[in-house]
């Protein structure tokens, strides 16, 4: 591809605006490099994420044409529009500046979540032995691979309704250690993903799983939380 | 609500659903029966009355309808409107008990 991308980019924090920038087309080139040559050649104060750029960071995600994407993974030619695209950080994050969002109410949700790793009583110091084929192991290994980029966050209906509810990634993460053997943290975690605003608020709708780079799947993961509280629940236990 | 009350809210949606309907059904089908052999209302009350299935039956679906129309409204209302207190869910619960209560007269207005 040759020729002129014409690159609607948000400038400001809450109130800002569109800009226009002109970026000379190339014949590969990801929405990353956009951004790049945007701030390298055009504005310098343009505000912006990246880190690794081969997609394991997950700091350069935005909306492009209106889908939360990791730009450093998104070629141009797939998502330009009549040689057109429109930039604008994640949705349903507080805007810093131009293109960054303010991450720490999302990871605040992964520990609101039971998101951290608590060691069951007695794990000893050598190593757990985990069975590969264990369906705890198997569902636990379906959403470890989360690299917290907010993608699915930003996908979210539900989130954008309710300000409250955790989220599908915060979600996900409980599940996988719901499923952890050596975790012995469970049952307060069941009470914390069950809140008000906890994993009965998702609809499952799966917003979160066609958007996720990784092709994880953390509609499932939810699912998997409401089955276990209700089972919880029902024995009295919650 | 904390989360006991948040997971038995969502059994109760999902166990009423399931009642729903195998319900829906049954009253489809007693619509379609009722108007292709033309009942008149008499010939309708005729079969309802004293009688304690079709009473059972329509309690249920009534009670069924009424709490989970009162936890979907619920739901709707965390998400559109930023009305989440005990109010709201009173004001909920105040609405499923008309729907119930409007339910069990026309119920029991079948049957006696
Ligand atoms: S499935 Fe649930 S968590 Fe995922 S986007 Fe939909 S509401 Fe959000
Ligand atoms: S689940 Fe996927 S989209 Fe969501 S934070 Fe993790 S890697 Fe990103
Ligand atoms: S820059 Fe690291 S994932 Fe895109």
């Amino acid at each position: 591809m040759t020729g002129t991308l014409r690159v609607s980019v948000w400038r400001g924090a809450a109130a800002g605006r569109l800009v226009e920038y002109e970026v000379p087309a190339q014949e590969s080139q990801t929405v990353l490099d956009v951004v790049s040559h945007i701030q390298r050649h055009l504005d310098p104060t343009l505000s912006y994420r990246f880190a690794c750029r081969v997609g394991m960071c997950g700091s350069c995600a935005m909306s492009v044409n209106g889908v939360p994407r990791w730009t450093c993974r998104t070629h141009v030619r797939r998502v330009a529009r009549d040689g057109r695209l429109e930039l604008r950080p994640l949705a349903n994050l507080p805007v810093i500046k131009d293109l960054a969002v303010e991450m720490g109410e999302f990871f605040a949700k992964w520990t609101r979540a039971g998101g951290a790793f608590v060691p069951a009583p007695g794990l000893g110091p050598d190593f757990a032995r985990v069975a590969p084929d264990a369906p705890a192991r198997q569902a636990a290994s379906a959403g470890i691979e989360c690299i917290g980029c907010g993608v699915c966050y930003a996908a979210c209906d539900v989130v954008r309704w309710n300000e409250e509810f955790l989220g599908p990634a915060a979600l996900n993460r409980a599940w996988t250690l719901l499923n952890d053997v050596r975790d012995g943290a469970g049952a307060a975690r069941l009470g914390a993903v069950a809140g008000d605003a906890g994993c009965h608020a998702c609809h499952s709708q799966q917003s979160c799983a066609l958007h996720c780079p990784k092709h994880l799947d953390p509609t499932a993961a939810i699912a998997g939380l409401k089955r276990a509280t209700a089972m919880a629940a029902l024995r009295g236990a919650l | 609500m904390g989360a006991r009350g948040e997971t038995w809210l969502w059994l109760l949606q999902r166990a009423t659903a399931v009642v729903l309907a195998f319900a829906v059904l049954v009253h489809l089908a007693t619509l379609i029966y009722a108007v292709r052999h033309g009942l008149s209302a008499a010939a309708i009350l005729a079969r309802t009355e004293g009688n304690v299935a079709w009473l059972g039956f329509y309690l249920l679906f009534a009670t069924a309808a009424a709490l989970h129309a009162g936890v979907g409204l619920r739901t709707v209302l965390r998400e559109m409107t930023p009305w989440r207190g005990a109010a709201a869910d009173l004001l909920v619960l105040l609405l499923a008990a008309l729907v119930a209560a409007a339910g069990w007269r026309a119920a029991f207005g079948l049957f006696a």
